[in-house]
């Protein structure tokens, strides 16, 4: 049986960038041990002389002429942001003080 | 008017008994009067479809040559991008968001003439079977308010149910078209894999997505299957070859000499018994049809739920990875000298819903070191092993069928809490996204039970797709025949309560 703890569940919440709350992380670490009984069962049958298959086409690289076409304009691709500043996308502070 | 099919409609529209306007108005009419208990629907665009619908009958008065099904109406799943139309995915972290560019699938909506109604409600990011997962509200079944219409693609297959619209584009990543049809008493097709383009599409698992036509008859969805299918140097993915007969082949029919597999694993226990019961008659009826029934087996599909649950929750986590609060949608927090970092953490807690969450945090754990081998490359080996199974399944018959659904539908609320339980209804269709071959649903009658509906489940080999419209074609008609009117008549549809 695999489980989860709650502190499990909040490095997760972490790496996936999402706040939880202390509710959310003990409920959603409860449900995991029972979620991952269930899909651990894909290890039954996964043996070593098993491929794995990543997608359902056998795709190679798929490549274009190198062109300019046209595309957004910059009032377009700025049109969902929630906040700009002289044509760009204004966000918060990324890099710390120093 | 609005109780017709598409194919009737375009029959009235091109011979001039009715024009595109009053038609798309007779629709919009219906939404008025019965989206209130329904809610099909997450955003009308009264005003866009009227000026699309008057500029076809414009088209059309000047002789112009228009395309199979112009100027009928359809309801667009709302994970499909419409330019300057609200595109939500049925989640907080995109309320308000109005593309900047149409999805292919829309281009060729709108290249074929086709009036886009609004957008309809779904879980969110498709994530979900009964449309509980919306950040709207639910969908209520037609035939059953207080049952779920299926999903995620509810709000599609509902608006069709209750004659909102006859046509209705879905997206299918384990199920979404299919099981919705299904418990609707609709017809739902999930193309091969890379048959219609993914430009626009909302990704939430980029290897299993799939849009697709829904509509209350086997030809409807061929002419829309035709109308939104091609290759689209826009999406990698998609497919460069012809796209199938499958117009043709709902127009014949004809399945006399075909071999119809009936796959032995996706039947028996937890199968309800008026569902097996429905199953049974359709055979029949195509073995009466001059179709041979035989019997296949494909031991690898028990493992596919579990797959599923790893593979797309995976691909999840890493496709919406995009939702992070700087280039558009939601964003909260944002106060002075907060860092990027914690209003990435703060806008993803309140926009996404528990669902998206939990599938995120799986997929986040699938992925991680330590644990890849065991979690997702297991799923993807079992992702071969499946995808084996159809093929040597494919050797010995044309097509494959079983029930689209253990069930029929449930009541609203009665598996919210219960992710596993919820997961369990999608066993029937989860295979088909797996290998990334064709799979169609359609009405099979109602269950002696409960008085629902049932849906019988077609597969195809990949690119074969006009097999499964063959093959719904025969079923459809030799159903009708036996109920002397089609399924939908006897929906309570609002009138009646039930």
């Amino acid at each position: 049986m695999t489980s989860l703890s709650r502190d499990d569940v909040a490095k997760l919440a972490g790496l996936a960038r999402i706040e939880m709350s202390e509710e959310e992380l003990v409920n959603m670490a409860n449900e995991f041990t029972v979620i991952l009984d269930a899909v651990a069962r894909v290890q039954e049958v996964a043996g070593a002389d098993v491929e794995a298959t990543s997608h359902p086409l056998p795709l190679r690289n798929i490549f274009r002429p190198d062109v300019v076409v046209p595309s957004l304009t910059p009032e377009e691709a700025l049109s969902g942001a929630p906040a700009q500043e002289e044509q760009r996308f204004r966000v918060p502070q990324i890099l710390g003080e120093e | 008017m609005i109780r017709s099919n598409a194919t009737e409609m375009a029959a009235k529209l091109a011979t001039g008994e009715i024009t595109s306007v009053a038609l798309t108005q007779a629709h919009l009419d219906r939404i008025s009067a019965v989206d209130a208990d329904v809610h099909a629907f997450l955003h009308i665009d009264t005003e866009g479809a009227l000026a699309q619908a008057a500029a076809i009958d414009a088209k059309r008065a000047k002789g112009e040559k228009l395309s199979p099904l112009a100027g009928v109406p359809l309801a667009l799943k709302d994970v499909m991008a419409q330019k300057g139309i609200p595109t939500t995915c049925g989640s907080k972290i995109l309320e308000g968001w109005r593309p900047p560019y149409d999805s292919t699938v829309v281009a060729n909506l709108k290249k074929n003439d086709i009036v886009i109604l609004g957008k309809t409600n779904m879980d969110e990011f498709a994530m979900g079977s009964s449309t509980e997962n919306s950040a709207y509200g639910p969908t209520h079944n037609p035939w059953d308010l207080s049952r779920i219409p299926g999903g995620s693609g509810g709000g599609s297959s509902a608006a069709l149910a209750a004659f909102e619209a006859p046509l209705a584009i879905g997206t299918d990543t384990g199920g979404s078209i299919r099981q919705p049809a299904a418990v609707t008493g609709t017809v739902g097709v999930k193309p091969t894999y890379g048959g219609v383009s993914r430009y626009g599409l909302v990704a939430f698992s980029s290897s299993l997505d799939q849009a697709g036509p829904c509509a209350r008859t086997v030809l409807d969805a061929a002419l829309l299957h035709e109308a939104i299918s091609g290759h689209d140097p826009k999406d990698a993915t998609s497919i460069n070859a012809p796209v199938p007969q499958v117009v043709n082949a709902a127009k014949s029919g004809d399945v006399k000499g075909m071999k119809i597999g009936v796959v032995k694993e996706l039947n028996g226990d937890g199968y309800q018994a008026g569902v097996r019961a429905r199953f049974e008659e359709s055979l029949e009826l195509l073995a009466k049809a001059g179709a041979e029934i035989v019997e296949v087996s494909a031991p690898n599909f028990e493992y596919a739920l579990a797959a599923y649950y790893l593979i797309a929750p995976s691909e999840c986590s890493s496709n919406l990875a995009r939702f992070d609060a700087m280039r558009y949608g939601l964003r909260v927090g944002d106060v002075d000298g907060a860092s990027a970092e914690s209003v990435m953490n703060l806008t993803r807690e309140v926009g996404f819903g528990k669902e998206v969450k939990r599938r995120i945090i799986l997929g986040t754990y699938a992925l991680s070191s330590g644990y890849y081998d065991a979690y997702y490359g297991s799923a993807q080996k079992v992702r071969t092993l499946i995808t084996q199974d159809f093929i040597r399944a494919f050797e010995k018959a044309d097509v494959l069928v079983s029930p689209t659904c253990p069930t029929t539908a449930f009541k609203i609320g009665e598996k919210a809490n219960d992710p596993l339980a919820m997961y369990l209804n999608d066993i029937a269709t989860i295979p088909v996204n797996m290998a990334g071959i064709g799979g169609m649903s359609l009405p099979s009658g109602l269950a002696d039970e409960d008085g629902l509906p049932v849906g019988f489940q077609i597969m195809s080999p990949v690119m074969k797709d006009e097999r499964m419209y063959l093959v719904g074609a025969a079923l459809e008609a030799a159903l009708l025949s036996k109920w002397g009117a089609p399924l939908l008549d006897k929906a309570p549809i609002m009138g009646g309560a039930r």
